[in-house]
């Protein structure tokens, strides 16, 4: 027995896990102190949810090129799981800077929100960090559980309500069949380690004298894809983007996303690497789907929060381009891109904020009429947003679209790379619908209600040198990404 | 004699039932448990197949996934009610405040 019991302490290493130890501690942490203080107090929240996110940032910092295995190798924390750390890191930070004023402006000043996203970014860090698809699994849970209660903050609004049950039963629906795919997945190789399973298939061959293995691979991607918002499965995102909260549907579309990249490329490099030729195969075709329906169908939003929902599935699309590509430059391309759309999507959605009024009615083509004018500050920076969004230079966007598109060439998908600058030049429409209202309309309206709290403004400033960093000096990032990636 | 196929067999034809159920029902409430049906369908899988192995990683799964649905639960009735305060009505066609 006690030779048991020390086997199991060897197995444990705490390193493998501080950075996400720490952060959840903080959240805890914050929890209790809530208990204590009067309700509607909330700005302490939003600064010990900071220091907390950076801490935690020390922490990862400290990880980073001093890789930690644990848990009998089902947490990694190395490189990889650092770089996908940081980016959910800012995510998370940015969202919580825009969010305090919000809240008490949409009447719902609870202090418990900040708790929630520090839980679902420790949920992002399991899954970026797990080797074993139960770490996966219960990463991807417990990111998702804080997300559908943050979807439906706002519970006495029906908007809310709608976006927090929809996206629940449709991301319980996917959680089924992700499940599904693992077992499946298990049955085949006896392991639900990744590494043990890539050994397994790569020893034991094709998907066509196995059909559990494929339907398993079909099941498990159909899983990720939803949580990626890719076409097929995307229906939810628009309306649950639209509905919810809007720092929530910023911190959803940059964070969780790249958490879901994060496990679908380790699970599909680990345990997939023998099927290569039959899964991009597969993507490839979803790639373009999903590029196509996002973009497309954002030509027709009026509504900012919608458009920028199905932009969002079209970004999903170009990143998984850089799956497809399948080579060092592809995969180092998804995760700069994902760090550059962070910047660039949450930046946006802060301005959009800053611009609602209550109830958020205004956020329309319409209601920004003149906006650029009478308010500069954010009109130029949603300018730049918007700019970056599109993939222009000297953008953030422009660098990641680059990357992954020459990870695509040099892969042999030519094809793919040009619908994929196709499809960017289709998205410059409404992005500069955009600006054409915000610039060259009349205002009908002097926009009295905007103001600028300070955490708000940090929020978009850091957006900003983000965008611009990654822009104009892509090289220092895309070498550690280079770093990061298998 | 009841193999390991039996068992992936009645877990796939309940997995086919919940998958059926969640498209077709309208009430937020059956649709949960079409999805609950789901998620035990996969542990029965687990179960089986890890007897079959003699591998104990699919019942220490089972365990996990168990756990995680009765978080769901809690969570998903809560917005569950959150709705039908505000809506009166916990059916699906009722959630269509945001149109295409």
């Amino acid at each position: 027995m006690e030779n048991l019991v020390q086997i199991a302490l060897q197995n444990v290493n705490m390193a493998a896990i501080l950075p996400s130890l720490v952060l959840t501690c903080f959240g805890m942490g914050l929890l209790l102190i809530n208990v204590f203080l009067p309700r509607g107090t909330t700005r302490h929240a939003v600064w010990i949810s900071v220091i907390g996110l950076v801490v935690t940032g020390f922490f990862v910092y400290t990880g980073w090129g001093n890789p930690q295995y644990g848990f009998n190798d089902a947490v990694a924390n190395d490189n990889y799981t650092a770089f996908f750390s940081v980016i959910f890191l800012f995510a998370a930070g940015l969202t919580i800077l825009m969010s305090d004023d919000y809240l008490t402006r949409e009447g719902y000043p609870v202090s418990e929100y900040y708790p929630l996203i520090l839980f679902a970014t420790a949920g992002a860090m399991w899954m970026a960090s797990g080797t074993d698809m139960l770490t996966i699994f219960l990463g991807l849970e417990v990111m998702s559980i804080a997300l559908y209660v943050l979807a439906g903050f706002f519970r006495g609004q029906l908007r809310s309500n709608e976006a927090g049950l929809k996206y629940f039963l449709l991301g319980a629906f996917s959680t089924g069949f992700l499940l599904y795919g693992i077992a499946l997945i298990y049955g085949v190789t006896g392991s639900t380690k990744l590494t043990e399973i890539g050994i397994y298939l790569n020893a034991h061959g094709s998907l066509l004298e196995n059909p559990m293995t494929l339907a398993g691979l079909v099941l498990l991607s159909t899983g990720f894809l939803f949580k990626i918002a890719a076409a097929p499965f995307h229906m939810w995102t628009p309306d649950v983007y639209e509905g919810a909260p809007t720092p929530v549907t910023a911190f959803m579309s940059a964070g969780p996303k790249a958490a879901a990249f994060a496990a679908f490329l380790r699970i599909m490099e680990y345990c997939f690497f023998s099927l290569k030729p039959e899964w991009t195969a597969m993507l490839w075709v979803i790639a373009v789907l999903t590029m196509v329906i996002g973009n497309v169908i954002a030509i027709q939003q009026t509504n900012l929060k919608r458009m920028l929902a199905y932009s969002s599935i079209a970004h999903a699309g170009y990143a998984l381009v850089g799956l497809v590509a399948a080579n060092e430059i592809g995969y180092s391309g998804i995760l700069f891109y994902m760090l550059a759309y962070t910047f660039m999507n949450i930046g946006a959605f802060a301005v959009l904020v800053l611009a609602g009024k209550k109830g958020e009615d205004n956020l329309t083509l319409e209601g920004f009429s003149g906006f650029g004018l009478k308010r500069p500050f954010l009109g130029v920076a949603m300018t730049v947003f918007l700019f970056s969004l599109m993939g222009l230079p000297p953008t953030a966007g422009f660098a990641g679209k680059f990357y992954i598109f020459a990870g695509a060439v040099k892969a042999g998908y030519i094809w793919l790379a040009v619908i994929g600058v196709l499809n960017s030049a289709v998205s410059l429409y409404y992005y500069l619908r955009i600006m054409v209202y915000m610039y060259f309309r009349d205002a009908e309206e002097d926009y009295a209600w905007v103001s600028l709290p300070a955490a708000a403004v940090i929020s978009i400033v850091i957006a900003l040198i983000g965008v611009f960093y990654l822009g104009i000096i892509p090289g220092d990032v895309m070498e550690m990404a280079k770093m990061a990636i298998f | 004699m009841i193999t390991v196929y039996h068992y992936m067999t009645v877990a796939a034809i309940l997995f086919a039932m919940g998958t059926y159920g969640v498209l077709t029902r309208r009430n937020a409430i059956v649709i949960f448990m079409c999805i609950e049906l789901m998620l035990n369908s996969v542990n029965l899988t687990f179960i089986a197949l890890s007897s079959h192995l003699q591998n104990m990683d699919g019942q220490v799964f089972v365990l996990f996934v168990m756990a995680v649905a009765a978080a769901e639960a809690g969570v998903g009735l809560a917005l569950m009610i959150a709705f039908y305060r505000n809506r009166d009505s916990i059916d699906v066609d009722d959630i269509n405040l945001m149109k295409l």
